[in-house]
């Protein structure tokens, strides 16, 4: 078979998909993109859409309420989900982690939807949380959770405290058991063991996924409109919010790629840690 | 007796490295070839040249005297037997085996019965129904050698095809290897870096170093009277010592040896120095090997050289201990360079 | 104590992750009218209205229809395109093999504006089509991932080795690398099964009238907390948990054998 037909099948192949992500994806982008400078009920083109980002309070508001939420819930997440997989990884006995992990993220197969809307009717004002603090007399009156920011960090940490237990587990478990003997061995305390050996070992995988908690938490509409209501909009609530009541799609797409702006300048930030897996 | 297979001139590079330089060979019918070398001698990918997964960049192969060197892998009378066997996983061991006639459009019933044949052939007749991963390694091993057969090719390439076994293993399905390309009488041409394999094996070992063929013959002759230093040295072991010779003769500091023309080094074989009366050494390490001891002794007129002698297992040698020695002057071989 | 310490934590962490989905599979049960305590039942009264409800019928119905499509979609697309990527030496290989996995960077909500607006000005309407379409731009560079980084030299050596015995290229592609690659094959599907069937955004921007279960549910919410809400989401819970012990077990198996 000559050089050229094996390149032609090469090429066959890889045709189908590359085609799709290209009119599927480039070309909605850039469409994106053109109709985002054309304002709607404006005079042809006009960077009005950008600039009324900086100058509409509100608009820069919603930028500033995501990347609080979402740093927050980042930070909370990798928090309470390191101890919980290093405790299935070393704590629980072998023959039981698996079943362990599996029972650990058994939530996780809830629809989205649904899981946002469970975590209301713990939060709601005749909830469950406060149904029973009033039953046990601690409180007279309901206290607002629900519709808060409160609520919307809860439902985010819920969701991605699954999705990292699963990763720092894995990551946690690839380690060769012998790195803890040897640096315990050399006379290391657990402590330091965990500080000087296991942490900087894990760290990577650790960024890769407060990374995708990131990407995934600040590009998501459903928790923050369900859990958090429309006291205070985030990015994606904005944008949803000027296609549903205002059919405004080219002020929709300024705000969609200023949100995708955001998102690659956290991977340039990240972007050092992130190699450090792939070398 | 015409060749099988005649590589012509091959030179080949991957990118700036050249990795066979104008490399020539012919091989036999029914013969046993052995490429011989250290990793990056040139010796697999000229195994993948003669299979058609790699073309040369200037040379031509010639097999049964039909010029291969752009034909396709399935299209040329060869087969391979690939170093991690490449068994099809999914696949039972009769499937494995049957594959390439299948791909003939051989009936079922014809190609079960072939590869029942074949896998009796290597003593595997009862595994037909198994998976690979049922398999032990020297099992696998053996399945890859049926597949390969069962399309009867006129040449059957092996690259490393025992390396992935445990030393003892290796060595009995070396002799079984041996037998069945008896048996077949297929032309074999096996890949090694292993010198014992390649003396166990071969009708005709060509030793590669850097994409050149630096020797190549029967296994008694290339041993016995390598070509080439690098030949003396990676086909088992030698003590090399400078020398100069002048009139059929080449002088050096253990003794004056036949040399029909300008060399300027011997090669001594540690099994034709023995304890006698000419040259005085001193023994610095003894190793005991089982049914000999290895001695590496000094002289004592030039501490810096260096013989390596192999003396009877029950020698009383110790490290340290003077010695006088005899070298064979009949074995001793002449070296160019 | 360490232990103690650690118990406890496992604990209130498994409390916190349970909590809601006991509270929703509950109330589910519910025999009044709100999904709040106190709990009078167990009933099964809004699992009967939700069975009886043909707008959420059809729409687990669409749900599992675009789930399979566009999963066998996704997976035959990178199934294809990581094999030509792994095995032919293409000139910008490592440019377009970025192209086929960035669409994994971007949020489902800019995937689906970019194509509300394309469709707008192609002017495909909205529709099941439409939402499939996205469905498989997010799937697909998780599906080409999975099968590439399963494709090694071993895996190439098993190819060499059917084109040596004769195998024509399409021969290799059906007879060994599909089948060989089983595994990461039927991961792929599955996981696109899963993205595809929670997915919500995509199909809430491309759809009408004739939607998926998420965008259904999601138009129940609108009319507050209801135990019928409870119900609906305590059965896809139940189905999904099903797929996954399939999956346990298909994987297993797999790599058992």
């Amino acid at each position: 078979m000559s050089v050229s037909a094996n390149t032609r099948i090469g090429w066959a192949s890889v045709t189908p998909a590359l085609l799709w992500t290209l009119v599927f994806f480039a070309v909605p982008f850039a469409a994106m993109a053109v109709a985002s400078l054309y304002p709607k009920g404006g005079d042809g083109f006009s960077f009005a859409n950008y600039t009324q980002f900086f100058t509409n309070p509100s608009y820069w508001r919603a930028l500033t309420n995501s990347l609080e939420v979402t740093l927050i819930v980042t930070f909370l997440s990798v928090l309470l989900a390191y101890p919980f997989a290093w405790i299935l990884a070393f704590v629980v006995p072998g023959r039981w982690q698996r079943l362990a992990l599996m029972v650990a993220v058994l939530p996780f197969w809830t629809s989205y939807v649904v899981r946002s809307y469970s975590w209301l009717l713990v939060l709601a004002e005749k909830g469950v949380v406060n149904a029973t603090l009033m039953n046990m007399g601690l409180l007279s009156e309901p206290i607002q959770l629900a519709n808060t920011r409160a609520a919307t960090v809860i439902g985010f940490v819920h969701f991605f405290v699954m999705l990292l237990t699963l990763t720092i587990y894995a990551n946690l478990k690839q380690l060769s058991p012998n790195y803890r003997k040897a640096a315990m061995d050399l006379g290391a305390s657990p402590l330091q063991t965990f500080i000087h050996v296991i942490l900087p070992l894990t760290l990577p995988g650790i960024m890769v996924g407060a990374f995708l908690t990131f990407v995934l938490a600040i590009g998501d509409y459903i928790t923050p409109q369900i859990l958090g209501g429309n006291n205070e909009l985030l990015m994606p609530q904005l944008i949803m919010m000027q296609i549903g009541r205002r059919g405004d799609f080219a002020s929709a797409s300024a705000l969609s790629i200023i949100l995708m702006a955001v998102v690659t300048v956290a991977y340039l930030a990240c972007a050092r840690w992130l190699k450090i897996e792939r070398a | 007796m015409s060749a099988l297979v005649s590589i012509e001139n091959i030179t080949h590079s991957f990118g700036a490295t050249r990795v066979l330089s104008d490399v020539s060979l012919a091989i036999a019918p029914a013969s046993y070839t052995v490429l011989l070398g250290p990793s990056g001698s040139g010796k697999t990918t000229l195994l993948s040249i003669l299979g058609g997964f790699l073309q040369p960049g200037q040379g031509r192969v010639l097999i049964k005297g039909e010029d291969c060197t752009a034909m396709a892998p399935a299209k040329r009378p060869t087969a391979t037997v690939f170093q991690d066997y490449a068994l099809f996983p999914h696949m039972s061991i009769g499937s494995n085996v049957g594959f390439g006639l299948r791909m003939k459009g051989v009936a079922k019933a014809e190609r079960d019965s072939k590869a029942r044949a074949m896998l009796d052939l290597v003593g595997l007749a009862q595994s037909f129904d198994k998976k690979p991963h049922q398999l032990s390694g020297g099992q696998r091993q053996r399945v890859a050698l049926a597949r390969a057969l069962v399309v009867e090719p006129a040449v059957l390439l092996l690259d490393e095809p025992l390396g992935a076994l445990d030393l003892k293993l290796r060595r009995q399905m070396q002799d079984e290897l041996k037998a069945i390309q008896k048996r077949v009488g297929t032309a074999f041409v096996h890949v090694t870096h292993d010198q014992e394999e390649a003396m166990a094996l071969a009708d005709h070992v060509v030793v590669m170093n850097h994409g050149r063929i630096e020797d190549e013959g029967s296994p008694e002759r290339v041993y016995g009277r390598p070509a080439t230093r690098f030949t003396a040295t990676f086909m088992g072991e030698s003590t090399i010592i400078a020398g100069v010779s002048a009139n059929g003769m080449i002088g050096t500091a253990v003794g004056d040896f036949a040399a029909p023309q300008v060399t300027t080094h011997v090669a001594i074989r540690p099994e034709h120095v023995s304890i006698g009366h000419d040259i005085a050494a001193r023994a610095v390490d003894v190793v005991y090997q089982g049914s000999f001891k290895r001695v590496t002794a000094v002289l004592q007129s030039a501490p810096d050289i260096t013989l390596l002698a192999r003396l009877p297992a029950d020698a009383t040698t110790k490290p340290g201990d003077d010695l006088r020695l005899t070298i064979d002057a009949a074995h001793v071989i002449a070296l160019k360079d | 104590m360490t232990k103690l310490i650690a118990t406890f934590y496992a604990a209130a962490l498994y409390g916190f992750i349970f909590l809601p989905v006991a509270v929703l599979v509950l109330f589910s049960f519910q025999g009044s009218l709100f999904p709040i305590p106190p709990f009078n039942g167990p009933s099964l009264r809004w699992y009967g209205a939700v069975l009886g409800d043909q707008r959420l019928t059809t729409g687990l119905l669409n749900s599992i229809l675009v789930a399979v499509v566009t999963s066998a979609i996704a997976t035959l697309l990178g199934f294809l395109s990581a094999w030509g990527f792994a095995r032919f030496h293409l000139p910008a290989s490592a440019v377009l093999r970025g192209l086929i996995t960035l669409p994994l960077t971007v949020s489902y909500l800019i995937i689906g504006m970019g194509l509300l607006i394309f469709f707008n000005w192609i002017g495909l309407p909205k529709s099941l089509v439409a939402a499939g379409i996205g469905h498989v731009v997010i799937n697909l560079p998780l599906c080409f991932a999975i099968v590439y980084s399963q494709m090694g030299e071993h895996q190439a050596n098993i190819e060499r080795a059917a084109r040596d015995l004769g195998a024509a290229e399409w021969q290799v592609l059906t007879l060994i690398t599909a089948p060989m690659l089983w595994p990461a094959l039927f991961a792929s599907f599955f996981l696109s099964m899963t993205f595809s069937w929670d997915e919500f955004v995509i199909s809430f921007l491309l759809t009408r009238f004739d939607t998926t279960l998420p965008v259904e549910i999601w138009n129940m919410l609108r009319a507050g907390l209801n135990p019928k809400t409870n119900a609906v989401g305590a059965l896809v819970f139940g189905v999904s948990i099903v797929l996954a012990i399939v999956f346990e077990l298909g994987m297993f198996r797999k790599r058992a054998a």
